[in-house]
């Protein structure tokens, strides 16, 4: 890495480092970093800011790309990083994991760091689509102070792939000053939706949470890949389907308009519309569930590596962290993060539910991921 | 040989962009989902086989396509027959570019505001006020087809309007004279004349609504499917790629078919009426 000097280059060392260059001893980069030319011409070129930040812009570029989750971030911290590095974030949101996957198989993201969820690492790893970390350049990660419950599917056969973002539940969000029947399980889900909910309610755009789901509400396993159990799951939803508002991870924008009343929801969803909105109720399912950890990785095709490495060191450094925690309202997987983060987010029962709640829920399982007939199950019912 | 020079960048780009990818995807469309998703060789018919999976998507493509298409029309006539024939023509160009100017607008952007003025706190809200409780409108079929005439209003326009401003006024006078009511003049001369405009504006706007995804993505909820939306499901959700490389097949053979029946049935009406005129 260029060493930046801070007292100015004299004639004879500028002449000096001139002719390394010319005999091709140094690189460019190095020539113009060490006799503050690269600067100078940055500054002559209309950019502003200071030296350090200078500095970190070079090796970083001036852009990056992060593909993750609707409503996941706070805006804030964008702008902090960006403030700090000079790097601009381009964000990408997505509605499942398949869609991520999809993306990287075919090639040309662009993506430097993006944000895939518990079950689909290994398979990232065995495709060769994810980079193996280099924890030396996330010196703000702590492996020993991350939960192994949330972190251990970041590791493949021993190496780091994948650090912890935050965990959460899948749920249910209910309006309930308008629907009064009490919805407790995913069966209760199913049935509101055709009735008291009919047209109000929403699905996810997600073949784990959606065929997830309707398995449970049927007794079966989240995970199920049992081909008669499938089937079952896609005769409950295509009869759901026309009860249904809409097909879309992005419910939000439904639920706060008083469009949807009910809808299949993640934790920090679920916490951001009650926040807003009160009457507006996460339950988990008594039947069972998902519980899930994302995490940070980096695609083996990314353009801007020392970015996505800055932006995930950035975002794992506890006092950001606690800030995107804050906004999102997720729980953390980083015991130091925990010790940060205010009352009011650790008492909330949406964020932090009991124990006993999530003793039902099961972690979503890498055979789902890649399993045609899960992926044809949702097809069909998609286009039904 | 200048003719041959001029044409050979069309022709390589064509080729390229249009012939290669064609021979790709039908090479595909025999292949096998790899067992992580994507594409690995294999020859078979299976894709195919499933194909009825899919009827939904085909028949709501092929009945709201024309659908869409025959209801631009009939805003798009009107429209377009003031600005050729009843419009001041010093004011003319500025009703044009009024007409044009939205669609330097992101479509996205534009159908996302439709999103709000169909949903609960949109237009059911006002009819609430006024006592018509519970209207449901965003994520329906109306809703899909009202994007689609919003959408392609502009593309039907145009033609239209193309066609009958060269419309020679004349020959309307001497309808009249010859004693025909503005009806009849307006069907017997006026509609037979534009009939290339029409033409042109039906089959562009229906060939792009074939192709349609977002409009139904954002205005039907995910629920009112289009062949386009199967189609991005297969690639980006399930990566099927062979099973989406036979649905985007058959597709075209169908909108080839489409096209060159509709097509001749629309010429030969459009030719007898012009050969009854002059």
């Amino acid at each position: 890495m260029t060493k930046h000097r801070t007292t100015p280059i004299t004639a004879a060392e500028l002449t000096a480092e001139f002719m390394r260059l010319k005999r091709g001893s140094v690189t460019r980069r190095h020539f113009l970093g060490v006799t503050g030319l690269g600067l100078a011409a940055a500054v002559a070129g209309g950019r502003t800011g200071s030296f350090v930040r200078e500095a970190h812009a070079e090796d970083l570029g001036s852009q990056m790309s992060l593909a993750t989750w609707p409503n996941y971030h706070d805006p804030a911290s964008f702008e902090a990083f960006t403030a700090k590095t000079g790097v601009a974030i381009e964000v990408n949101v997505f509605g499942s994991n398949e869609e991520m996957l999809a993306k990287l198989q075919a090639g040309g993201t662009g993506w430097d760091l993006f944000v895939p969820t518990n079950y689909t690492i290994s398979t990232y790893a065995k495709l060769g689509l994810i980079d193996p970390l280099d924890l030396a350049k996330l010196p703000n990660y702590s492996a020993a102070s991350e939960s192994v419950r949330f972190s251990n599917e970041g590791t493949v056969d021993g190496t780091t792939y994948a650090v912890p973002k935050n965990w959460g539940t899948t749920g249910m969000a209910a309006n309930t000053s308008k629907l009064k029947t009490p919805i407790t399980s995913w069966k209760d889900f199913f049935e509101v939706a055709q009735t008291e909910a009919d047209g109000r309610a929403m699905v996810h755009d997600y073949q784990l949470t959606t065929i997830g789901n309707a398995l449970v509400s049927l007794g079966h396993s989240f995970n199920s890949i049992d081909p008669a159990e499938l089937s079952k799951a896609e005769e409950l939803l295509i009869k759901v389907k026309p009860h249904l508002f809409a097909i879309n991870s992005d419910y939000q924008p439904g639920m706060r308009a008083g469009d949807a009343w009910l809808t299949m929801c993640w934790t920090n969803d679920g916490a951001q519309l009650n926040r807003d909105i009160p009457e507006i109720a996460y339950t988990l399912g008594t039947d069972g569930g998902e519980i899930w950890s994302d995490f940070y990785a980096i695609p083996k095709s990314a353009a801007n590596k020392p970015a996505g490495y800055a932006l995930l060191d950035f975002l794992k450094t506890p006092e950001n962290a606690v800030k995107e925690h804050v906004a999102n309202g997720t729980p953390t997987t980083d015991s130091r993060v925990l010790a940060l983060l205010p009352a009011e987010l650790t008492s909330n029962k949406i964020v932090y539910p009991d124990e006993a709640a999530l003793t039902v829920l099961e972690f979503g399982a890498a055979v789902t991921l890649t399993d045609p007939g899960r992926a044809e199950v949702m097809a069909r019912f998609k286009s039904a | 040989m200048i003719t041959a020079a001029l044409a050979a960048p069309a022709a390589i780009w064509l080729f390229l962009f249009l012939i290669l990818p064609f021979c790709a995807m039908l090479v595909f469309a025999f292949g096998k989902r790899a067992p992580e998703g994507g594409y690995q060789a294999a020859f078979t018919l299976e894709q195919f086989a499933n194909l009825p999976s899919r009827a939904a998507a085909f028949w709501n493509t092929l009945v709201l396509a024309p659908i869409g298409a025959l209801l631009c029309l009939l805003v798009a006539y009107p429209v377009a027959y003031y600005l050729a024939v009843k419009a001041p023509p010093q004011r003319r160009m500025i009703l044009v570019a009024l007409i044009v100017v939205p669609f330097w607008t992101s479509l996205l952007v534009r159908t996302y505001a439709w999103m709000y003025i169909l949903g609960s706190r949109g237009l059911p809200n006002l009819l609430d006020l006024v006592g018509i409780a519970d209207v449901r409108m965003l994520n329906t079929p109306g809703a899909v087809l009202l994007g689609i005439v919003y959408g392609y209003l502009p593309l039907m326009i145009m033609p239209i309007y193309v066609s009958l401003e060269k419309l020679d006024l004349r020959l309307l006078d001497a309808s009249a004279d010859l004693g025909a009511r503005p009806a009849s003049t307006f069907f017997g001369v006026t509609v037979p004349l534009s009939m290339p405009g029409v033409i042109t504006g039906v089959a562009l706007v229906t060939i792009l609504l074939l192709g349609e995804y977002l409009i139904p993505q954002l205005l039907g909820g995910g629920k009112v499917f289009f062949i386009g939306n199967a189609l991005v499901d297969l690639f980006l959700q399930s990566r099927n790629w062979p099973f989406g490389s036979a649905i985007a097949v058959t597709m075209v053979a169908v909108v080839v078919i489409v096209l060159a029946v509709s097509m001749r049935i629309a010429w030969r009406f459009a030719g007898a009426r012009r050969v009854d005129l002059v």
